[in-house]
């Protein structure tokens, strides 16, 4: 009898995530995306087990075309290119995560409380992020780079510092309609704590909106990592990134005779930040509650 | 009947401030609730009627701390709310619930039922992690509702339902004193009779006190023991409900209830004065009796002198009205 009250539960209450997860499906492009994403995913963490070379080590001839030995070439001088891709896409994918992390964690805060108590604190927080929003961050990072050494983990500080007023300004947006909807007054008057109200009432229905914008900003950061690693401010050789990759490309022989040096990486930066901008479309018609319910 | 009312209420005003100019500064006040005093004894119904924009659901905000007056006090048991501290304001929060207008926001979207009610029990420790589920159903039988809706999703409900949940949720704390704003003016005629029963059979039988919030006077008279007439952030006229059905003394009153649809078209024509005009301007409003300028019996001294609230002599059922011209009639 009550296996059978158990089941029929389990019936009617999906829980949230299968809900998400069975809409999500349905977006064909995203679930390749995700699959692709995966894929990538797991190659870039299992890099030191599958790299055919040491990435940093001179190995082959300089600027070698793709051969049987070297899949992708070598660069100019002798390192295997496929190795130097793949941990390459280890250091994008980990700039961009943490980056995104670290951004999105310090919008979400700055944007419950900003939304939440209003006035004073509001202005201040918004004015500062307006002051973050309106600061070129090239010249941030040239700073940044000149008191501290660069390297990876200053660019993902650096990044993360300045893609948050995004997501505070739409964390703050939310709030301000949330905290003004009856759930969140009834919940006032149930003598609900405060931390019950901003993280378990009110996040959880801006979790969605987050996760799609967090997506965009994981691709933007992935970007700006090649774009400042491109121009040598990012992370600094010989560890490989995408980025300082195509540096390579700065140079018309290696653009017009050596594309298999710019052409991997390139590619590779396309398909990753289009993989994930597809999986945040998807996210946001997967998350909406009050889309279709079969 | 107990000597100290349950919740009194002296004087209580809220103005919202208006905020303008090219420097932001104050420029007026919304004038919502104007000096409005009133009590609630334990297990009596106050019913609160008026039109949109007087100031009822104000009142109710204020009685379950949303929001505080902007001026005056509010007793609770004899006891000024605004006085009290922290720990015993945290103790006192749960006996003052409040049941929401509209049944489709007063829901968190995100979490199914059984969380959204035992949250709140689990924290203020009224229910324990293993009797949990029992008081809840408890509760969701009071209300009419079977157990089984505890794994789904408020939107999965319809409107009626709904509200039941929103019932549910403010009876799962236990609490004496029950603000009901508006609770069956978003819902279906046949549904706001259900709601109305719901809330009266669970009035009497958890001895509960409400103020019963509502626009019209039908609703509001069919749950109520009392009932206060608001206009324009005052009360022009307090009573039993069947001394105000049977014996309204403000013209307002009468307005009101002559506003009540009768269904039968012969005494439909039986003195039938419609209001004409529009509720007044709450940021300004107008001097004396605030009824004046759309009352057919204004003389020139309404339009200076504020009405106090008097008794009606004779009568002995404390019903107060403050129209001293109207009375003499």
């Amino acid at each position: 009898m009550k296996s059978q009250e158990k089941k029929q539960n389990t019936i009617t209450t999906e829980s949230y995530f299968q809900t998400v997860f069975r809409r999500f499906r349905k977006h064909r492009l995203a679930m390749v995306s995700l699959i692709i994403l995966a894929i990538l995913g797991v190659a870039a963490i299992l890099a030191p087990v599958i790299a055919p070379y040491d990435p940093n080590a001179i190995v082959g001839p300089f600027s070698g075309a793709p051969s049987a030995e070297f899949w992708l070439g070598t660069d100019q001088i002798g390192r295997d290119v496929l190795s130097r891709l793949l941990y390459a896409m280890r250091v994008s994918l980990l700039v961009g995560v943490m980056a995104t992390l670290i951004s999105t964690v310090i919008g979400v805060i700055f944007g419950l409380f900003a939304g939440y108590f209003g006035g004073v604190m509001d202005m201040v927080i918004m004015r500062f992020t307006d002051m973050v929003m309106s600061f070129p961050y090239i010249l941030l990072v040239l700073v940044a780079a000149s008191i501290f050494k660069p390297g990876m983990w200053n660019i993902i500080l650096i990044l993360g510092f300045v893609d948050w007023p995004g997501i505070a300004r739409l964390v703050r947006g939310n709030v301000l309609s949330l905290r003004e909807t009856n759930f969140i007054k009834g919940n006032i008057v149930a003598g609900m704590p405060l931390r019950h109200i901003l993280f378990s009432e009110i996040l959880p229905n801006t979790v969605a909106p987050i996760l799609v914008y967090a997506t965009s900003v994981l691709a933007l950061s992935m970007l700006d990592e090649a774009a400042l690693s491109f121009l040598g401010m990012g992370v600094q050789p010989p560890t490989a990134s995408l980025g300082n990759m195509l540096n390579g490309a700065q140079s018309l022989t290696v653009l017009t005779s050596q594309p298999w040096l710019w052409i991997p990486p390139g590619l590779l930066i396309v398909v990753l930040v289009i993989a994930i901008n597809f999986v945040g479309d998807a996210l946001r018609d997967a998350l909406d509650p009050n889309s279709e319910q079969k | 009947m107990s000597d100290t009312p349950l919740i009194q209420v002296e004087n209580m005003k809220k103005y919202y401030p208006i905020k303008g100019g090219i420097i932001t500064h104050t420029t007026g006040y919304v004038k919502s609730v104007d000096g409005v005093s009133f009590s609630i004894r334990k297990g009596e119904t106050l019913g609160l009627v008026g039109e949109s924009g007087c100031g009822k659901s104000t009142i109710g905000r204020q009685l379950v701390g949303l929001e505080n007056p902007t001026e005056g006090t509010i007793y609770y048991k004899g006891r000024n709310l605004a006085e009290m501290k922290k720990e015993e304001m945290k103790q006192i929060r749960t006996n003052l619930q409040m049941v929401f207008q509209d049944p489709y926001s007063s829901l968190n979207p995100r979490k199914h039922i059984y969380e959204i009610l035992a949250q709140p029990m689990l924290f203020h420790k009224i229910s324990t992690k293993a009797t949990v589920e029992k008081d809840i159903e408890k509760i969701l039988d009071m209300v009419g509702l079977p157990k089984s809706v505890l794994g789904r999703y408020p939107h999965e409900f319809s409107g009626g339902q709904r509200q039941r949940i929103g019932i549910a949720k403010a009876l799962s704390l236990n609490p004496e004193f029950i603000v009901c704003d508006e609770p069956v003016s978003a819902l279906d005629v046949s549904i706001q009779a259900q709601i109305l029963n719901l809330l009266r059979s669970l009035q009497k039988e958890l001895d509960l006190t409400l103020l019963f919030v509502g626009h019209g006077l039908g609703a509001v008279n069919y749950v109520s023991d009392r009932i206060a007439v608001m206009y324009l952030g005052k009360i022009v006229e307090i009573g039993e409900a069947k001394e105000i059905f049977n014996n309204p003394i403000h013209p307002y009153t009468k307005a009101l209830l002559n506003a009540v649809p009768v269904p039968d078209p012969e005494e439909r024509e039986l003195e039938k004065r419609i209001l004409q005009g529009e509720i007044g301007s709450s940021t300004n409003p107008p001097s004396g009796c605030r009824f004046h300028p759309r009352c057919p019996f204004a003389t020139k001294e309404c339009s200076e002198k504020e009405p106090e609230m008097l008794e009606v002599t004779g009568a002995g059922k404390e019903h107060f009205v403050a129209c001293p011209y109207s009375m003499d009639k």
